[in-house]
């Protein structure tokens, strides 16, 4: 057999092969580069324009602005209200969720626990429920006076709170509410987590005399360390989109309390169709979520190498 | 002493079983109550006589079957055409060689940092342009594939052996068919759990179909749902009963399929 036979088969299969790969690449590519990067991109291009309702009908209006949207942001205090709304709802409640989820797990991976299944089902449960159903239902539970929450508190001794319409309490009840539908979820990543430290660390520990605290802090804290940081991140990039809940249960209000990033984005470019400065917000997000990942993913490094 | 403990341990989860559910047993309970019945004080748990006559105006008056229809044919849509395209991705990624695959893939992987909401004022403006507003096709391609999708499909695809696909190939299967009757069926776990996470994912979602969808007619239930309690707010019992209606189709494909739902979050989680 001669060498020049080979070596064009091997030519025309490998040519196949490519072929074959972007033959099944394609259908999916195609769509996230024309339905996903292309409006991401012109989403940048758009925050330096001044596009509103007029360039909607004809996108020629549209003039560029420079920076002049970012700048009008820094100045909007709106704005400053909905950063700072945004970031106690993630430095707060996502906190606050996550030790709900690893208590949870704790009990369900205890020993002593029996029926764990049926337990952990339930637990799931309000996680698979439709945000906007809950957000409506939740409503009521929260109302001053009708509303389970304060009749429950009542027995407690705890005078009515307006909990959806005092600003003091509107965010805590929105972060209340996201813990009850959203717990369940990282209780199982901590669960499977949990059932992969080995059991004879804790039997060494047991014969040592340490206590169930000292064992909890020096021995399931540590080894649970990288299924706490990947929590952390995916609920934090989560948490920094909060929209449904504000927009169902208290549009913002009162006086702008639970007014989020993503909710004044909404209002700016489709209430008020101001779609530059929409873009501008947009991007601010989006800077905000990049660096609080590329932070965590650094601290969560400089502990692996100490 | 461990029996105490024991004791503690179950009756903690019992409670902690009780809280969680609670809301959702409000819910369905008030749906059966009497106009006004759940706005008294103090608080009824329980209707006192059961009436179903929300859950009829919602399907006579209210037009419920239009969104219900909606929001089952675009989760449908959605569900197949992106298991469809993540699942070729996925293998192509897996087992095929081509010049800056490593490359593409890491990149891919890279922009799921980008949040969904910087793109949809763009993709508005695209879609208002070619007319797709107010159009299930408006919602859908906006899910046809995603890098997520891919993701978990190429993860899964590698555990596959090469003999497989080359004994297949000696056979004289196409590509094609060596991906749809080898590929596939090995893959049938983490389709179904693709399947569960995109079909609820669609469902629940309420952003993009509240900005695409303008007309009535067009309404996702849950959008629907927003809108409804924007005009009646006082009518608590006529919400609960739009709320069960909103959560009974993902809570029936949970309890259904909820072995590979789990397991699914727990190989997302374990991965990284």
């Amino acid at each position: 057999m001669s060498n020049a036979i080979s070596s064009s088969s091997l030519r025309y299969e490998i040519k196949a092969v490519r072929r074959a790969a972007y033959f099944f690449l394609a259908p999916a590519l195609i769509p996230i580069f024309i339905f996903f990067f292309v409006p991401a991109l012109a989403a940048f291009v758009l925050s330096f324009t001044d596009f509103d309702i007029y360039s909607l009908s004809n996108f020629e209006y549209a003039r560029f602005v420079g920076l002049r949207n970012y700048f009008q942001l820094a100045e909007d205090p709106l704005f400053w209200k909905a950063m700072t709304n945004t970031f106690y709802y993630v430095l707060v409640g996502g906190p606050l969720s996550i030790a709900a989820s690893l208590g949870t797990a704790l009990l369900l991976n205890s020993k002593l626990m029996r029926f764990k299944a049926f337990f952990r089902t339930i637990y799931f449960l309000p996680v698979v429920t439709t945000l906007v159903a809950v957000a409506v239902v939740w409503r009521f539970l929260y109302h001053p006076r009708f509303g389970l929450l304060n009749y429950a508190l009542s027995f407690f001794g705890i005078d009515a709170i307006d909990w959806l319409g005092d600003p003091v309490w509107a965010m805590p009840a929105i972060m209340l509410m996201s813990a009850w539908k959203g717990f369940g979820y990282n209780m199982i990543i901590f669960v499977a987590g949990l059932q992969n430290i080995p059991n004879e660390l804790y039997e060494a520990a047991h014969m040592d005399g340490a206590n169930v605290w000292q064992q909890f802090k020096d021995i399931t804290l540590p080894m649970l360390a990288p299924t706490t940081v990947f929590v952390s991140i995916i609920a934090m990039i989560g948490n920094f989109q909060l929209f449904t809940e504000p927009y169902v249960m208290t549009q913002g209000g009162p006086v702008n309390s639970t007014l989020s990033i993503v909710l004044l984005m909404y209002q700016q470019g489709f209430r008020w169709w101001n779609l530059g400065y929409s873009a501008a917000i947009a991007f601010v997000l989006f800077g905000v979520i990049l660096l609080g990942s590329l932070i965590q993913a650094r601290l969560q490094k400089r502990r692996e190498a100490s | 002493m461990k029996s105490i403990s024991k004791i503690l341990v179950i009756g903690l989860a019992t409670i902690l079983a009780a809280t969680t559910l609670l809301p959702a047993l409000w819910m369905l309970s008030a749906s059966f109550m009497v106009p006004g019945e759940a706005s008294t004080f103090p608080p009824k748990l329980l209707p006192s006589t059961i009436t179903f006559e929300h859950y009829v105006r919602l399907f006579t008056r209210l037009n419920l079957w239009r969104y219900l229809v909606n929001s089952l044919i675009i989760s449908i849509c959605v569900t197949v055409v992106s298991l469809f395209f993540n699942s070729m991705a996925g293998y192509a990624f897996a087992k095929y060689r081509f010049p800056g695959r490593d490359r593409l893939f890491r990149f891919l992987v890279s922009e799921m940092v980008i949040p969904a909401q910087v793109t949809t004022l763009p993709l508005f403006l695209m879609l208002n342009k070619v007319g797709l507003i107010n159009t299930y096709a408006g919602v859908i391609v906006a899910g046809m594939s995603t890098i997520y999708g891919i993701f978990l499909m190429r993860q899964f695809a590698l555990s596959i052996p090469d003999s497989f696909i080359e004994a297949a190939r000696m056979d004289g299967s196409s590509d094609f068919r060596i991906y749809w009757s080898v590929i596939l069926p090995l893959c049938k776990p983490i389709l179904i759990t693709l399947a569960i996470f995109t079909f609820m994912g669609t469902w629940n979602d309420f952003l993009w179909p509240l900005i695409i969808l303008t007309d009535d007619s067009m309404y996702t239930l849950p959008v629907a749902l927003a809108n409804l309690t924007g005009e009646h707010v006082q009518d608590t019992e006529l919400m609960m009963a739009g709320s069960v209606i909103t959560i009974l189709p993902v809570m029936i494909v949970f309890i259904a399929l909820q072995k590979y739902y789990i397991s699914g979050i727990m190989s997302a989680g374990l991965k990284e």
